[in-house]
């Protein structure tokens, strides 16, 4: 039996960085999934919707493992609660990607060409939002000082979304000739890509609190 | 008989373990970074080594304020300290066993009439309120060392985990040598003067004095209270301080560490003194004040806000109070054990004028007119003479002490069963061979047979700029005089 002085750790923030990376990639292939739904590619959708599904099941495990890890071997505890509970904010997003996606699948919402272009720049800034939280934590890992670089433009991509999603949907209610229920379909879509946007903002809410508890 | 007399030094060496290993290892214990069987070990094993490599400094300090020279007298002391230490706690102040002792040592001073070194005195209650302040000081700079350090460097999070956490493995430990080299004085220091032990040679390599041998019984048994009862402590006050910051935590052990080192370095003291600066008194200091010190320096630090300066009351109070306490209960409890229990608790030191010692006094350059009518002049106590000294203006504090020096009797008779008693191990066949000259020789005071034989032999002659024989040297005297020391009265 090996004898250590110390509780081994075993390289952690390799662990987080692969876990942010497939919040990046589930970011990227929400992305393709949209745009091949909504130009009606649905082979291509369907393989989209079926990566996601990796992605997520992936990010879980690597969650898992990370969430044990830190409990049983390295970090103080004020930082290792600070540590989780930014894991599973992350993970959250990653799991609302999964979620919309399947829902496009499970729903099949339809969403009229004419507000497809509006549509994408909604879902981009969601996901643009969520790449520039995953660039945060990085750096929250790393370089504490980038953090706050990137900090700015999450919330720039949240408000963007606002004012795409606000604008999509005075499109959708003003439209006429569509029910009511088909109106009330799309806008739930927008709501939900929109919501990411806003977790996102409220993930760095969270780390501009722990990183002032870093502050020295 | 003399382990039983022991006991009281024992017992206070198995709390100081208890208590003041959480001091040192608590945040790495309480952060999970090292199991507390880890820590234990490490704990234990550095107290010894830093108690017996470097427990003499403070032991000698300890040692001037009063020199307890009867077993029974040492036994109080300590028990006095340990009661005095207990009572306070249980008030819950948090006070210090380095208080306790010199408080007990004082009291025993007062009982017997002995002297009272008010210099040396003066010099440990200085350190005392110097401690905490120290701590907080280097705190400060310390911290702001590491800080800048993290931020030049750009140390990543959990890098600078892993770093935080050996650098509490290392400064725990470090905690642990520094723990045993400076409060093993309170443990054991007033038995070294009526140690039974001789010095010791380990297989030829090494050799232990018999002090050493003293702080090696003291240092195991810290080592004994960190293993069996520090835990609960550990648990309770690591998780403590882990209310400050991970990397605050490592800068406040350092800081401790560093402070309880100085205090006791004798390493320190020579450097110092090489250099032209004033030393470092070598005294024991509390290991929990000064853990409380450096973390109100980081606390001042950050706006000084959540200070708790009822803490810092009541640490001041505890300065005052807990020698006091300790020497009303040394005092009693020596009544008590002299004259109930009929034990010895002081071995009655008298002070004579001879022929030899006014002549040492002239040759020292001290002006000797007046002393010269006080030759064959018999003094009882310590406090005699030095009243009688002090009503000659001339004579300076520095002179007064080198005429006790010089008066204070200590027959000894060089018996031949004595010498050859003596370890072969540990004193050279030549310093044997000059012993046997001068057997059957009566001396009245310790440096005429030190003269004595260093004029025969350099083998006892002390030599300039070699530190390690002459404090050797200084051992076996000490050891040769206790062996032929004799209260019978010779006719010369």
């Amino acid at each position: 039996m090996k004898s250590r002085i110390l509780k081994h750790s075993e390289k952690p923030d390799q662990r987080f960085a692969e876990f942010l990376d497939n919040v990046n990639e589930a970011g990227i292939v929400f992305r393709e999934a949209a745009e091949n739904y909504c130009k009606g590619n649905l082979e291509t959708f369907q393989q989209k919707r079926d990566a996601m599904r990796d992605i997520e099941h992936r990010g879980d495990s690597l969650r898992r493992s990370l969430e044990h890890l830190l409990y049983t071997k390295t970090l103080f505890p004020e930082s290792r609660s600070d540590v989780l509970e930014l894991l599973e904010r992350m993970d959250t997003l990653l799991d609302n990607f999964k979620a919309i996606t399947w829902r496009f699948d499970i729903e099949s919402p339809d969403i009229l060409p004419e507000f497809h272009d509006d549509f994408m720049e909604l879902v981009a800034s969601a996901v643009n939002a969520v790449e520039s939280t995953v660039l945060s934590c990085k750096a929250f890992f790393g370089n504490i000082d980038d953090a706050c670089n990137h900090m700015h433009k999450v919330m720039y991509w949240e408000k963007e979304g606002d004012i795409v999603s606000t604008r999509l949907q005075k499109r959708i209610f003003r439209k006429e000739g569509l029910r009511l229920s088909q109106k009330r379909h799309i806008y739930d879509f927008t709501r939900y890509v929109e919501k990411i946007g806003n977790e996102a903002e409220d993930v760095i809410d969270r780390l501009n609190i722990y990183i002032i508890k870093r502050e020295m | 008989m003399f382990l039983l007399f022991l006991s009281s030094g024992l017992f206070l060496g198995w709390t100081l373990g208890a208590n003041d290993a959480a001091n040192v290892f608590g945040t790495a214990v309480g952060s999970r970074m090292i199991s507390f069987k880890k820590a234990a070990i490490l704990c234990g094993l550095f107290v010894v080594l830093g108690a017996v490599i470097s427990g003499a400094g403070t032991s000698d300090t300890v040692g001037k304020l009063g020199n307890v020279n009867a077993i029974g007298g040492a036994f109080i002391v300590a028990l006095a300290a340990a009661l005095s230490v207990y009572l306070m706690t249980v008030t819950g102040y948090p006070v210090s066993t380095s208080q306790g002792i010199i408080g007990a040592i004082i009291g025993w001073n007062f009982f017997t009439g002995t002297l009272v070194d008010y210099d040396a005195l003066s010099k440990i209650v200085s350190s005392w309120i110097a401690c905490p302040i120290l701590a907080a000081i280097f705190s400060i700079i310390l911290y702001k060392l590491v800080v800048a350090g993290i931020r030049t460097f750009n140390v990543p999070m959990f890098k600078l985990d892993t770093l935080t956490r050996y650098g509490l493995i290392i400064a725990g430990t470090f905690g642990a040598y520094s723990l045993g080299a400076n409060n093993i004085a309170n443990v054991m220091g007033v038995f070294v003067p009526v140690s039974p032990f001789p010095g010791i040679s380990i297989m030829g390599i090494f050799s232990l004095t018999s002090a050493q041998q003293l702080f090696l019984i003291g240092g195991i048994t810290i080592a004994i209270g960190v293993i069996t009862y520090s835990k609960r402590v550990i648990m309770t006050v690591g998780t403590g301080i882990m209310k400050i910051s991970p990397v605050s935590a490592f800068v406040a052990v350092c800081a401790h560490s560093l402070v309880l080192f100085i205090f006791a370095s004798q390493g320190l003291e020579r450097l110092l003194i090489s250099c032209g600066l004033p030393p470092i008194p070598l005294v024991p200091v509390s290991s929990s004040q000064a853990i409380i010190g450096a973390i109100i320096g980081i606390g001042l630090l950050k706006g000084g806000q959540n200070i708790r300066w009822r803490t810092v009351g009541e640490i001041a109070v505890g300065w005052v109070t807990t020698p006091v306490l300790a020497a009303v209960i040394s005092f009693i409890s020596l009544f008590f054990f002299q004259n109930v229990f009929q034990q010895q608790i002081y071995k009655p030191v008298e002070y004579t004028m001879s022929t030899e010692a006014l002549e040492r006094i002239e040759n020292h350059g001290i002006p000797s007119h007046e002393l010269m009518k006080r030759l064959g002049e018999n003094y009882a106590t310590a406090v005699q003479l030095n009243k009688t000294l002090k009503q000659d203006p001339s004579l300076q504090r520095d002179d007064i002490q080198f005429i006790m020096e010089s008066a204070e009797v200590y027959r000894m008779h060089v018996t031949d069963a004595g010498i050859r008693s003596l370890d072969t191990n540990t004193f050279t066949e030549e310093q044997i061979q000059v012993l046997k000259k001068v057997e059957g020789q009566i001396f009245i005071h310790t440096w005429v047979m030190d003269k004595a034989l260093a004029e025969l032999s350099p083998s006892w002659a002390f030599k300039k700029d070699d530190e390690q024989f002459n404090r050797e040297l200084q051992e076996k005297l000490s050891y040769i005089h206790g062996l032929f020391h004799t209260t019978e009265f010779f006719i010369r």
